[in-house]
């Protein structure tokens, strides 16, 4: 294994772990676009350029973004709320028993003691041609399910106009 | 130990970060948080496969790599969309608050 | 005895030959991140002097004319002034997300600086599969800064600047990304370098074929001018950081050195994306006649961005602001579905790739002026034609 990807392995698991600790919820956020974009750079290591900046440009530069903000309207990081849940033992006894057997899975396979071969030449057009050949079907059933979530969460988070709820609007920015 | 065992060990251990978030911690955005963790260690399991794997040139793990993470960004939209509706009927934003079925 | 052209790739060389075999890439790399470093923020130090006098001129006053020669040492004294000021962080403030903040803001254009082709042979980084997608991908690392910089100061109204400047970032980065994918259709590559290269043609007897000599390069050109200007938070996209309405937007909490830091940001950030459009419109660094070809390939690129960097200080001395939601509905109803269209119209003129130009040229142009009137009719029909009275 070499230097660098210990390196981005470490960042990428020091940030993920930062991310789901951490008590202020925009440290947490940002801890989680650190961690995606320690993993887009490592699929840059493995030789998957496109996706590696495809994660960097979709996570980073939007996901990121979309959590803060829900972080800044849900208020989340100010209000002391109990961080952990009521029984955490069962969850963090679940979790502690699944990291073992997946770790002891991985180390007990014979798929890590393979001979690696050398990197294969990703050209963007070879992308391209399967995305609109063998892959046309799952490409516009993407385009149609992110028209359905875009609307969707428009719809959801729009404000209700009911005349009943003590809830005031929100002011546009 | 070959980089694919890096590469799989990491997945795990992010896969398990973020199971351990999604059920130990309260609040709704950090197991969101912990759900994405998830979704990107499968895909970095995805991406390793094909590095490593017995036919790159076919880029199938490309393919579902990138097709994981046009979904993940549309569901991480929709459910932080529902994290605000739920902080709107509720005010707070633990996800204890939807315990009971009526509204 | 090189080429004028080519003496700064046979300076490199003949350094790199100095070291021994190992050592020679990592010095090659770092040649050309030293000339990056150096060469864009000497620009930036011109180019602010350059933005003060000009908006001095237009404003019918003179600009900073003490410090040097007819005042170009201004940004000197500009610097040694940022870094002697008092570096105050308030007290309710984050205080590592407010020191992280200006690195955010500035590491990625010089990023993005290092993948366009500032002459012939010479790029710093020729990303042969995904130098578009790497210019987008490391612009859209900027809004985390943007973000962080607002958050940390602990002001409510820094924050809603940087929140404002965050709706305005994402929703032009459509445009601009849909208008570079217009090239990328025709090209055929996300090389900028192939894209240059395949502007390179030659027709009319000496007349490069820019990408803007083209109906659709023309309008795509002028939508990504657009989209870039919002991009790079320039009047009349200002909003963020207008200093009558906001103060300074997300970057109030700074001052000295940080403060310095987001200016760079800003303007580098400029730079990138007017290099961007200069690579995929304007031939890169091609001349417009073959004839010119003795004058060197990146003197022509930086004169290229000496003139959209006037253009933008031109319609930044010209325009008022944009209001939000004004801002909002000319990217998402207008210049959103325009950028469709152009690709649409793009298209059109690949496949009538054996026509009569001038018929060519007509039906691309036509069917664009027919986009532009029917998608502009709600913006100009809300107001009614202006009638001028005069005192009797």
């Amino acid at each position: 294994m070499n230097a660098v990807f210990a390196l981005l392995a470490g960042l990428t698991l020091g940030a993920a772990l930062a991310a789901v600790t951490l008590r202020n919820l925009v440290h947490a956020a940002l801890c989680l676009a650190l961690a995606l974009a320690g993993l887009g750079l490592i699929y840059i290591h493995l030789e998957a350029e496109f996706v590696g900046l495809a994660q960097i440009l979709v996570y980073v530069g939007a996901v990121a973004i979309l959590i803060v903000f829900a972080v800044l309207l849900v208020r989340g990081a100010e209000l002391p709320e109990g961080r952990v849940s009521r029984a955490p033992w069962w969850g963090a006894g679940f979790t502690a028993l699944f990291a073992a057997t997946l770790l002891w899975a991985v180390v007990r396979s014979p798929v890590i003691r393979q001979a690696t071969r050398p990197a294969p030449t990703v050209t963007v057009r070879a992308i391209g041609d399967q995305l609109m050949r063998d892959y046309v079907v799952p490409l516009q059933a993407i385009g149609m399910l992110l028209t359905a979530a875009t609307l969707g969460a428009a719809l959801i988070a729009l404000p209700r106009r009911d005349p009943n709820s003590s809830a005031h609007q929100p002011t546009p920015p | 130990m070959n980089p694919l065992a890096g590469c799989l060990l990491l997945s795990c251990l992010l896969f398990a970060s973020g199971l351990g978030a999604v059920l130990i911690r309260r609040n709704a955005i950090v197991v969101l948080i912990g759900i994405e963790l998830m979704l990107n260690a499968a895909n970095l399991n995805f991406i390793a496969f094909w590095r490593y794997g017995p036919n790159p040139e076919a880029l199938t793990g490309l393919m579902a790599a990138l097709f994981a993470l046009a979904i993940a960004a549309a569901e991480a939209a929709v459910g932080l969309a529902l994290i605000i509706s739920l902080y709107r009927r509720h005010h707070r934003s633990d996800i204890d608050v939807a315990e009971e079925l009526k509204g | 005895m090189p080429s004028l052209d080519q003496l700064p790739l046979y300076l490199k060389d003949q350094i790199v030959a100095l070291f021994p075999t190992p050592l020679q890439p990592w010095v090659g790399a770092l040649i050309a991140i030293g000339t990056l470093c150096a060469l864009f923020p000497a620009l930036f130090a011109f180019t602010t002097v350059l933005e003060r006098k000009t908006l001095a001129r237009i404003q019918n006053r003179l600009g900073p004319n003490r410090v040097g020669p007819a005042g170009f040492l201004q940004f000197a004294a500009d610097g040694i002034k940022s870094l002697t000021k008092e570096d105050i962080v308030p007290r309710n403030a984050d205080r590592v997300v407010h020191f992280l903040a200006p690195f955010v803001v500035v590491v990625p254009p010089l990023l993005a600086l290092a993948v366009l082709p500032i002459g012939r042979n010479l790029v710093a980084l020729d990303l042969k599969e995904t130098g578009l997608l790497y210019f987008f991908a490391v612009g859209a690392s900027v809004e985390v800064g943007v973000f962080m910089a607002g958050w940390s100061g602990g002001n409510k109204y820094s924050l809603l600047g940087a929140m404002r400047a965050l709706a305005q970032l994402i929703s032009y980065e459509l445009p601009l990304i849909l208008s570079a994918l217009t090239v990328v259709m025709l090209t055929g590559s996300l090389s900028l370098v192939s894209m240059v290269e395949k502007q390179s043609s030659v027709n009319f007897g000496g007349l490069y074929s820019w990408n803007v000599f083209t109906p659709w390069g023309a309008l795509g050109f002028l939508l990504f001018l657009t989209a870039a200007a919002a991009e790079a938070n320039r009047s009349p996209f200002d909003l963020p950081e207008a200093e009558s309405e906001i103060i300074a937007g997300y970057f109030t909490e700074y001052s000295g050195f940080k403060f310095a830091l987001f200016f760079l940001g800003e303007y580098l950030g400029l730079f990138a994306v007017c290099g961007l459009g200069i690579t995929l419109f304007l031939g890169g660094w091609l001349p417009p006649f073959t004839w010119l070809n003795w004058v060197p390939s990146w003197l022509w690129f930086f004169g290229k961005l000496m003139c959209l960097i006037f253009f933008f200080v031109w319609l930044r001395g010209t325009l008022p602001r944009l209001r939000m939601d004004q801002l909002m509905q000319f990217a998402w109803q207008f210049l959103f579905p325009l950028t469709l269209i152009n690709a649409f119209v793009a298209g059109v003129w690949h496949f009538t790739a054996s026509w009569n130009f001038a018929l060519r040229w007509a039906l691309g142009a036509g069917l664009l002026a027919l986009a532009y009137t029917l998608l502009s009719r709600p913006f100009t029909q809300a107001f009614p034609r202006r009638t001028y009275r005069f005192a009797p």
